[in-house]
């Protein structure tokens, strides 16, 4: 399926939309009726054709204007791209993989040549032709995790391993769902993710560590994360809460459907050669409730896991404000017919 | 996850180079490239010998970025081994074929170390050649100490003075050298770590001489080439399959599962990556926990055993498997 | 003591000493040189002799005085600021070697810009031994205008940069030694609920 790339934006008049076979391969991430924190990892294998999982990295109808919003914030907030000086091999590793990978999944968009350490990129979308000698951050214009973190859909972070822990020590976040990348860099497993409510009580995260610690090399793993957002808006950082926090209180009965968005995170964990570092890559899609709703599946289901939450959960994701407007128009679609099992749909 | 991926290598050269030693270099099978790696890091290497079936780790000494092959030191632990390094040794030759798995890294060096003292013993010299490979690429202060027994014992001695110069120290104990730790320790700038890999003792009076020169904990580590130390024979009970499995003395428990065809996981097979830990729901004997994962308070309290590399002395034990 | 379920808080377990450093280091405030006082009464007579103390804190004379004589035979100096302390703290460990070991001992603004210093150092934050004195104040950066309001012993708490209302989460950076401001009206301006000194 040769992509299209569309035009639009994701800030003032938020003109994103998804195309109907674009809303077909939504990772809608709830198997149940029901969610609750799991550590829910799995093998990231390749996927069914043209599903977000087909390939290592996913590259959408929306890549083009992604790029182009990232370059915005950027420019506002340097701050969201941050490296500590011992991950250098890290981001070389990053670059490799991410650019390895795209020219393999999806040649018709990008070219890797590679001479030894003589390399040669192109992206098409972007229009980026760069040669450059791998290992040299002089030849690049900017360092290689920012470099290929402008032309990757998805934010990505770079965490060093030592002491048997993980250490966010580099990152390229534009957006995020409410965390900041400039205040957890050099934090540990167990610190970034301090603000999580229940979770650590369920030993969710000493699993989960301890599984990402062991992770090889040619092995990496996956999993859905998911949050609710007001508009198609990709940047919802601390940042800048004070710009986007008061969308939450303009949903109304009327433009719910249209409002009110899942975000949903595919994660991908790689552990990388050079560095032995984990690269975390979170790649966000949205959906507005409207779009949601014409799978009948999900349409049933979504209601369902909204009234099953618990309440730090609602109180953590910041849905107190419009979650019971949202069940309640949601509810139209739940004629409470049984769901499957899984997130496809049926 | 059960044990790892495999991938097949022919074996491209072997070299004599000490007295115990040999060098042996891999390529894939169909010459495709192989993982690049970190400084530190080791594979699995499986060994059929006989009707038996060994898993012996190995540390990557060559280039981390040479993608054409590995190269693995190993030496030959003589009428002590169970057959693993003789194997290698006796039954494994240019055009033999083995298998491996990827590389895993569970002794990096910190690479927010202002500076890294390396201390080696004998074999233990391995995981340091890909490490000062990858300090020197990366421009890091370094300095090795390296103790042999002679230099006819000792491997690389001459390459590694000829490659880093000043920055290796070689110690010949037939010489009656030894390294001045105390020493070396005493005049290292804010921020250097200590690696050390050779055998038990030395490992154990290295991290104790530098506790003593008030050295913190973060700042030290090793690595131990442990194998799992034989013991009288048991019976490991399954609780949830219900099946009795009998551990022969030059067992380990993970060994004698997988001849049973009990899946069970594991990583290194050497009592630090913690991949293999078990619950334990009842034991009428005393367990030995020869691992290096375990906390003190884990191992009083009895629950968990790490199955690659403990066992028990007498009687039974009950896992949660 | 500051006790916490704050995963990205450290933990301050209280100063004991080790024996085998060749050197010590110690920065307290006031508060925290009672502190240093019982470390001392906790190990033997030529420990604090191997220790130099900074008080990084504005003393009286007859403070002063008093810290002289209680500490003695330590090597002592009296700096008149938190930041004169630090400034004093990296001169010292420029020229430093391995076996010394870092102690701090106060609020919790004073021994997270000993942790933030000594990382510069290559010192691991575990490895410095801490105890927790005196005020619960905190130092707080706004997300926002990235600004670092000082001495914060209110939650919410105004930024002393950007001027926005800050809720004061409990999520800790070492790296910049500071607790989290947040905006508390961003969804709601104006609705501002009464500032608590919680922090005193
Ligand atoms: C992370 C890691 C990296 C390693 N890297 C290397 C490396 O680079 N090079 C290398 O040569 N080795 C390395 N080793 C060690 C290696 O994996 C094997 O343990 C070693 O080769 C011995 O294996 P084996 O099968 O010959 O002997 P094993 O039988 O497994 O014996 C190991 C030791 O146990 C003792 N032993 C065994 N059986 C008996 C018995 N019946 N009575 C008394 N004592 C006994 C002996 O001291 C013997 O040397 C590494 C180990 C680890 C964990
Ligand atoms: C190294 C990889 C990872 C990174 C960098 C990472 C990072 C983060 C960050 C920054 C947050 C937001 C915390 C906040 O509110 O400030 C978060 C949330 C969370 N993380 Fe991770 N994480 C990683 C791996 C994992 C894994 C493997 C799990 C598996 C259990 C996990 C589970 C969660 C959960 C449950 C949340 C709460 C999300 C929500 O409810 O919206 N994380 N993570
Ligand atoms: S397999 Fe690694 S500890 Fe047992």
């Amino acid at each position: 399926m040769a992509l299209i790339f569309k035009d639009e934006t994701f800030r003032d008049d938020f003109t994103y939309k998804n195309s109907p076979a674009t809303i077909r391969r939504f990772p809608f991430p709830f198997i149940e009726d029901q969610y609750r924190y799991s550590v829910n990892i799995e093998p990231h294998t390749p996927g069914p054709k043209g599903s977000v999982y087909e390939f290592t990295f996913d590259i959408d109808e929306h890549y083009v204007s992604e790029m182009r919003d990232r370059a915005m914030v950027l420019q506002e907030d340097p701050g969201r791209c941050q490296a500590l000086p011992h991950m250098m091999t890290a981001q070389w590793d990053m670059l490799e993989l991410v650019m390895v990978s795209l020219a393999r999944d999806y040649p018709d968009l990008f070219t890797l040549h590679r001479d030894g350490a003589h390399w040669h990129w192109i992206n098409k979308p972007l229009n980026i032709d760069q040669k450059f000698t791998f290992g040299e951050v002089n030849s690049l214009p900017y360092e290689p995790m920012e470099y290929v973190g402008r032309q990757i859909q998805g934010d990505f972070s770079l965490q060093d391993q030592r002491d048997g822990q993980l250490w966010m020590d580099a990152g390229i976040i534009t957006s995020q769902a409410d965390w900041s990348l400039d205040f957890d860099v050099g934090m540990n497993f167990f610190e970034w993710h301090a603000p999580v409510p229940l979770a650590h009580e369920a030993g969710v995260f000493e699993r989960a560590l301890k599984f990402l610690l062991n992770m090889q090399i040619g092995q990496p793993v996956r999993r859905l994360n998911w949050t609710m957002t007001i508009n198609p808006r990709l940047d919802t950082s601390p940042e800048n809460y004070p710009k986007w926090g008061k969308d939450r209180t303009t949903v109304t009965p009327e433009n719910v459907g249209e409002k009110v968005h899942l975000r949903v995170e595919l994660q991908g964990l790689f552990r990388l050669p050079r560095s032995n570092a984990i690269l975390f890559s979170i790649r966000g899609y949205l959906m507005s409730l409207e779009q949601i709703v014409t799978v009948p599946k999900w349409g049933r289901r979504l209601p369902r896991v909204l009234k099953s939450l618990p309440p730090e959960l609602i109180e953590y994701k910041g849905l107190a404000r419009y979650r019971q407007t949202a069940i309640d128009w949601l509810e139209k679609y739940d004629d409470g017919a049984p769901t499957s099992p899984g997130g496809g749909p049926d | 996850m059960s044990g790892f991926p495999l991938r097949r290598v022919r074996v491209a050269e072997v070299e004599q180079v000490a007295a115990r030693i040999k060098r042996f270099r891999f390529v894939d099978i169909d010459n495709a490239p192989l993982s690049q790696f970190s400084g530190g890091s080791h594979i699995s290497v499986v060994m059929h010998s006989g009707d038996r079936l060994m898993r012996n780790p190995y540390s990557l000494m060559g280039s981390p970025t040479d993608t054409s092959s590995y190269q693995i030191s190993v030496l030959h632990c003589g009428a002590d081994s169970r057959g693993g390094s003789k194997f290698m040794h006796e039954n494994v030759a240019v055009g033999s074929e083995l298998e491996i798995s990827q590389p895993l890294n569970l002794f990096p060096p910190v690479r927010l170390a202002k500076k890294h003292v390396l201390v080696a013993g004998g074999i233990g010299i391995t995981p340091f050649m890909s490490m000062m490979n990858e300090l020197d690429a990366l421009r890091s202060d370094f300095e090795l100490h390296y103790g042999v027994r002679s230099l006819e014992d000792g491997a690389y001695c001459k390459y590694l003075q000829s490659r880093y110069g000043s920055r290796v120290n070689v110690y010949r104990q037939d010489q009656g050298q030894m390294i001045p730790l105390d020493a070396i320790l005493g005049e290292q700038r804010l921020g250097t770590h200590m690696y050390v890999c050779g055998p038990k003792p030395m490992i154990d009076w290295a991290l104790q001489t530098a506790e003593l020169q008030g050295w913190p904990q973060e700042n030290l580590h090793s690595e131990q080439f442990s194998a799992p130390p034989p013991g009288k024979p048991f019976v490991v009970k399954l609780a949830k399959s219900g099946r009795e499995i009998a551990v022969k003395g030059h067992q380990s428990i993970l060994e004698a599962l997988e001849e049973h065809g009990v899946d069970a996981s594991f990583l290194c097979r050497g009592g630090a990556c913690g991949q293999c830990e078990t619950g334990v729901i009842a034991c009428d004997g005393y367990i030995d926990h020869n691992d290096h994962f375990l906390s003190e308070a884990e191992r009083v309290g009895g629950k968990k055993i790490m199955i690659c590399m403990s066992r028990i002395q007498t009687g039974s034990i009950t896992l949660d498997l | 003591m500051t006790i916490s379920t704050i995963k990205s808080r450290p933990i301050y377990p209280g100063l004991s000493p080790d024996l085998n450093a060749r050197s010590n280091i110690i920065v307290c405030d006031k508060a925290g040189a009672a502190a240093v006082t019982e470390l001392f009464s906790r190990a033997d007579a030529t420990f604090a002799k191997r220790s130099t103390v900074f008080i990084a804190d504005a003393l009286q004379e007859t403070e002063a005085a008093t810290a002289r004589k209680d500490l003695a035979p330590a090597t002592l100096e009296i700096l008149p600021s938190l930041s004169a302390g630090i400034v004093r703290l990296r001169e010292f460990l420029d020229n430093a070697p391995m076996g010394l070991r870092l102690y701090a001992a106060g609020t919790e603004p004073l021994i997270g810009s000993v942790v933030q210093a000594a990382a510069d150092y290559g010192i691991d934050h575990l490895s410095i031994r801490t105890e927790h004195r005196g005020s619960l104040m905190r130092r707080v950066q706004c997300v926002h205008c990235k600004g670092f309001t000082e001495n914060v012993t209110t939650n919410p708490v105004t930024c002393s940069h950007c001027g926005l209302t800050l809720f004061v989460r409990d999520h800790y950076s070492r790296r910049l030694a500071a607790f989290q401001g947040v905006c508390i009206d961003a969804e709601n301006p104006g609705d501002v609920p009464p500032m608590e000194a919680i922090y005193q």
